[in-house]
């Protein structure tokens, strides 16, 4: 328990000076709500912008830190051989990953902390709410994520797994149903957002906040199977240093 | 300076009390692919002592020290750590085992006094951080990133880490290299005294002055194999030699012929007698320089240096 504990504060500590992650986990999705909420440029439809903005910037964030923060942090930490010096110490691969995982929740509890009062104070009100729901989705969501980033950052060197995570930030984002909706995708386009995990977290969200989801029952399905595949590929092709 | 983790106690483990085997490798073979980087290779390394490996790149040291380590495995033999199979182990040896890799293994803007207070926790055998950084000369750089220490800061900051475990056995790649003069004394200090609190050293380096000025045994690799094993005088011992510097149109046939042993240049102005310098040799060698018009510009006699061992063992001290 102590070594998880003192391994957890330096995941913690080093993630808050970390000038990037702090822009991409609550700086990006600030400004994206915040943005598109006062500029109505996007097809949300009839209803209200931030009602289909709140859900969607939340898997975004889920995204950002669990996947991205995480993927690009690791994949630097096995560039510098601190994964293979912490693999000589009693930690365990185990509770490094424990201690990876409860770094990314905690980011993911300030990122709502914020994140939910701002959509608040612009107009969202998510009143057929369920909030278990839908922390279960960003759980669920943040497993699939937290593998894909450790597929990528296990495999990949440190420049180029900064490179590659960021631009499946961007594919998953653009299909992702996070700010742009999915009907307004060309259909090839929308057959691939439907088995990406983006879309399906950005889609359980919206369903767990009471707004419209596009197909809830099979956004949790490809949820699920984006959270078991992911991390067992991850553990398979993870390579230490 | 015989600085260490003051204060630690050894556990009771098969192959850990003083003088007896720490690190046993048996018929250890290695590869990568179809490479076979360590080819059958055996050593012990024990309690107290400092065993130095050494040899040229790609010999196979850091991968044999690697298979020690638990970070790859073995593809024959068999590699025993204190008793126990890195292999199947780590965990449980990680506990007892210091390591010390090449380089890196901090991340970039993690700051010293954090990093080896981290280390002290994870190891959880009482090492105090502050007596850490004060033993490998960092107590003022506590608050400084690891990327803004110097390249020997950096070094004696991973030897800190690896004292972190109060070490049973320790693993250390290259602890001098980048290191100033005064930086080298301080870790060879910290690494005897290391050895002298009962820890098995194990030492990778390719400063030949380091393994001569700290082991008590030395294993020299070289193809994948080891070519020598044994301690400095072992290794030396039917090596003796006469090495003196002279003008550089010396004519070793005659030399040889004027003293009846065997002569060779061993570089531009540089000579060897293959024999012990007894005084009568020693008067025949001078005799003949004098007579012949040469000066001598330095003369040493007695055992090779550890340079000419290793050059003579891995095929790198060609004579004429």
């Amino acid at each position: 328990m102590t070594e998880l504990v003192a391994q957890l504060r330096v995941e913690i500590t080093t993630m808050i000076r970390n000038g990037e992650q702090l822009l991409l986990t609550l700086g990006i999705p600030v400004l994206l709500l915040v943005f598109f909420t006062s500029v109505d440029v996007l097809p949300t439809g009839s209803g209200e912008p931030i009602d289909f903005l709140a859900p969607g910037v939340l898997a975004l964030a889920t995204m950002s830190s669990a996947m991205v923060g995480l993927g690009i942090a690791t994949g630097f930490e096995r560039n510098y051989l601190v994964l293979k010096r912490l693999g000589a110490t009693p930690l365990g691969r185990g509770r490094l990953l424990a201690a990876k995982i409860m770094a990314v929740m905690a980011v993911e509890l300030v990122q709502l902390v914020v994140l939910v009062p701002i959509a608040v104070a612009l107009g969202w009100r998510p009143d057929g709410a369920s909030w278990p729901q839908a922390v279960a989705g960003i759980l669920v969501g943040t497993a699939a994520f937290a593998g894909i980033g450790l597929i990528l950052a296990g495999r990949l060197r440190g420049e180029i797994n900064l490179a590659a995570q960021n631009g499946l930030y961007i594919v998953l984002l653009l299909l992702g149903g996070m700010i742009v909706p999915l009907a307004e995708l060309p259909a090839v386009l929308r057959g691939l957002a439907y088995v990406l995990p983006s879309a399906a977290l950005a889609d359980v969200l919206r369903s767990s906040f009471g707004g419209e989801a596009v197909r809830a029952g099979a956004s949790w399905a490809t949820l699920a199977v984006w959270a078991v595949g992911a991390p067992v590929a991850a553990t398979r092709l993870f390579r230490w240093w | 300076m015989a600085v260490g983790p003051g204060g630690r106690s050894v556990e009771p483990v098969s192959g850990a009390g003083p003088g007896d085997e720490a690190v046993t490798v048996s018929e250890l073979r290695v590869r990568y692919g179809e490479v076979e980087a360590v080819q059958g290779v055996s050593f012990t390394a024990r309690a107290g002592e400092v065993t130095t490996v050494l040899g040229p790149n790609g010999a196979g040291k850091t991968s044999t020290i690697e298979v020690c380590e638990g970070f790859r495995p073995a593809a024959a033999g068999s590699v025993r750590v204190l008793g126990l199979d890195p292999a199947t182990s780590q965990r449980e040896l990680s506990r007892r085992m210091g390591v010390m890799l090449q380089e890196g293994g901090v991340y970039p803007a993690a700051r010293v006094g954090e990093t080896i207070r981290q280390y002290c926790t994870l190891y959880g055998r009482g090492a105090e951080p502050g007596e850490l950084l004060a033993a490998v000369g960092l107590a003022d750089r506590a608050n400084r990133t690891w990327k803004r220490l110097s390249g020997g800061e950096k070094q004696r900051l991973s030897l800190a880490l690896a004292l972190a475990a109060k070490p049973d056995v320790a693993f250390l790649d290259e602890p001098t290299s980048g290191v100033d003069l005064n930086g080298r004394d301080a870790i060879r200090s910290i690494v005897a005294g290391l050895a002298a609190e009962g820890c098995a050293v194990v030492l990778a380096t390719h400063e030949l002055a380091e393994a001569e000025r700290l082991a008590h045994r030395v294993v020299i690799f070289d193809g994948g194999q080891v070519v020598a094993d044994g301690s400095l005088a072992e290794l030396r011992r039917g090596h003796d030699e006469i090495r003196f510097r002279s003008s550089p149109d010396l004519d070793v046939r005659a030399l040889g012929r004027a003293t009846g042993m065997q002569a060779s240049r061993v570089g531009p102005d540089e000579y060897v007698i293959d024999a012990p310098p007894m005084p009568r040799l020693m008067a025949q060698l001078t005799g003949w320089l004098a007579d012949n018009g040469h000066p001598i510009d330095e003369i040493r006699g007695g055992g090779e240096r550890l340079e000419d061992v290793f050059r003579r063992l891995t095929g790198g001290g060609e004579r004429r």
